[in-house]
């Protein structure tokens, strides 16, 4: 039976895992202690669980638990990596690197840092949403003292060349971040080998819950930040705040799940991609957004041409997904990330994120496929863009009224 | 974002989609709007000889909201004069639909929509205004 709507935005958010809902709940109501409490058993039995979970995320990325530092998400550690290793080493240097489809939280932290003196490169990508590394070669300054590329795209699902970019910036001696929130249980992450500094991490985006990340600091070589949250001295100075135990079992749990798990799971998710992407690629005029090879399988990010991306979304309410048009955002601008790719403002207007996980079913993708071919037809027809085509009309000829 | 019914009923179900013959006598065609900005409104009227607006058509390229509004206002103008028509008020638009605040421009839209209409029929005749009648 399938019950609606059919959740396909995994990207945005992952129901949390049952197991993790499970092993959370008796420390919130049972064992309750303060991690910090070093006079009593609640405490000692609330760090112990805080210390297994630490284990368990340095697992899934191959790192020593002392180098994972608990935050509130991925936000909190793009910022407490950004600016904490920024500000500590502002005397080496003051340029700073990015790409321009970076997530919100490291584009704004840049902006920010901006607005306090540094200069930032704001790379563009390729057309298929990858790094061009000859250009971030070029980018590089004697001052350059931070580069931040995300390992995997949120809105296309892109792989960027970590290893490679690691590289570099380890001969140069440049700190490099790498915002990892949509790569956990996706991409095989070894901090043993990649050359990486900082790396974020999302609980939420690995069936875990939200409200809790965590930020991987290396330790070999030795990586010193300036602490952006003061008080009782938590996660060794790095972070204070105490700490959310039930949360942090959760993300221990999920992650542990992850690592056991995703090498079955990527393979049941490619496959269900490949069939929606089958199903769908005999409309006309439809676009994958994004290289199709370096990407995870969860991720198919689709321009319908000559339909626009909200009334598309308003047609297929019975499947929950994201667009790239401006009409589902309040700015009215039509997603950075595609226009960074070069996509007409039309494509991204017309673009549909469909990301796959977990939960999904082979039933969920055939009805997803039968649903968009009926809804495109239909909104084609009223389509005026559509009728032009149809007249052989070359859409870039007209002038049209700007408003 | 939440709807209203109407809009939504005008959006799942929308009236007098379709096209005249852009060249025929008796039709104004207005569109407006752009691909880029994510909507393109085509407007379509046919005029019967006593200057009445007889039927109206219209295909749209845009969000929900655009679509509804279009909808509506071939409705709306059908039995009017082109003077009536071009009194319909993107705010009576936007009221009627419940349009949220960032929709509006949807029904300046719809109403540039109307005025680009008449002048194209008024163009083909030769007409300003008021003597609309052939």
């Amino acid at each position: 039976m399938l019950k609606f709507p059919i959740y396909l935005d995994y990207s945005a958010t992952t129901p949390v895992d049952p197991r993790v809902a499970a092993k959370m709940i008796p420390w919130l109501t049972e064992h309750f202690g303060n991690p910090a409490s070093r006079s009593h058993a609640y405490g000692w039995d609330a760090e112990a669980a805080v210390e297994e979970a630490r284990e368990q995320v340095a697992k899934l990325v191959n790192a020593d638990p002392k180098e994972i530092v608990w935050t509130s998400g991925a936000t909190e550690s793009n910022n407490l990596a950004i600016k904490g290793a920024a500000h500590f080493y502002s005397g080496k240097g003051k340029h700073i690197i990015t790409l321009r489809t970076e997530h919100k939280a490291v584009l704004d932290t840049f902006r920010e840092l901006e607005r306090e003196g540094f200069e930032a490169t704001y790379l563009d990508p390729k057309e298929d949403g990858l790094i061009d590394l000859d250009a971030f070669r070029a980018a590089l300054r004697p001052d350059t003292v931070l580069v931040s590329i995300m390992f995997v795209n949120n809105e296309i699902g892109v792989i960027q060349p970590i290893a490679e970019i690691g590289e570099i910036c380890r001969e140069k001696g440049i700190i490099f971040h790498v915002d990892a929130a949509q790569a956990t249980g996706k991409v095989v992450i070894d901090l043993d080998k990649l050359k990486v500094d900082l790396m974020s991490f999302s609980a939420h985006k690995t069936y875990g819950p939200k409200g809790i990340g965590a930020l991987y600091v290396r330790r070999k070589p030795r990586i010193r930040l300036e602490a952006q949250m003061h008080g009782g001295g938590h996660e060794r100075g790095l972070r204070s705040g105490t700490l959310a135990t039930h949360q942090i079992v959760g993300m221990g749990e999920a992650f542990r799940i992850a690592r056991e798990e995703m090498g079955a799971e990527n393979e049941r998710i490619r496959m269900l991609r490949d069939r929606l992407l089958k199903g769908l690629q005999d409309i006309e005029a439809t676009y994958v957004n994004g290289d199709l090879e370096a990407r995870v399988p969860h991720n198919l990010n689709i321009s319908f041409a000559y339909v626009e991306g909200e009334s598309l979304i308003m047609a297929i309410k019975e499947v929950a997904v994201s667009s790239g048009s401006a009409c589902t955002s309040a700015s009215l601008e039509p997603s950075y990330v595609l226009r960074a790719l070069g996509r007409e403002d039309e494509l991204a207007h017309s673009s549909i994120r469909f990301s796959i996980g977990r939960f999904t079913t082979e039933e969920e993708i055939d009805f997803t496929i039968d649903l968009l071919h009926r809804k495109i037809g239909k909104l084609r027809e009223l389509s005026p863009l559509w009728e032009m085509v149809k007249e052989g009309i070359d859409l870039n000829t007209v002038q049209w009224a700007h408003h | 974002m939440a709807y209203s019914d109407k809009l939504l009923d005008h959006y799942e179900n929308p009236r007098n989609v379709g096209s005249f013959g852009k060249e025929d006598d008796d039709v104004g065609t207005g569109m407006v709007g752009a691909p880029a900005c994510g909507d393109v409104m085509k407007l379509q009227i046919k005029v019967g000889a006593d200057g009445i607006i007889e039927d109206a058509k219209f295909k749209t390229y845009g969000c929900g909201s655009a679509i509804a509004s279009s909808s509506l206002v071939t409705e709306w103008v059908k039995g009017k004069t082109l003077d009536q028509a071009l009194e319909i008020k993107n705010t009576a638009i936007a009221e009627e639909l419940a349009l949220p605040p960032v929709k509006i421009h949807c029904s300046i839209l719809a109403e540039d929509a109307i005025k680009a209409a008449v002048e194209d029929y008024r163009k083909k005749h030769g007409t300003t205004s008021s003597a609309d009648a052939a």
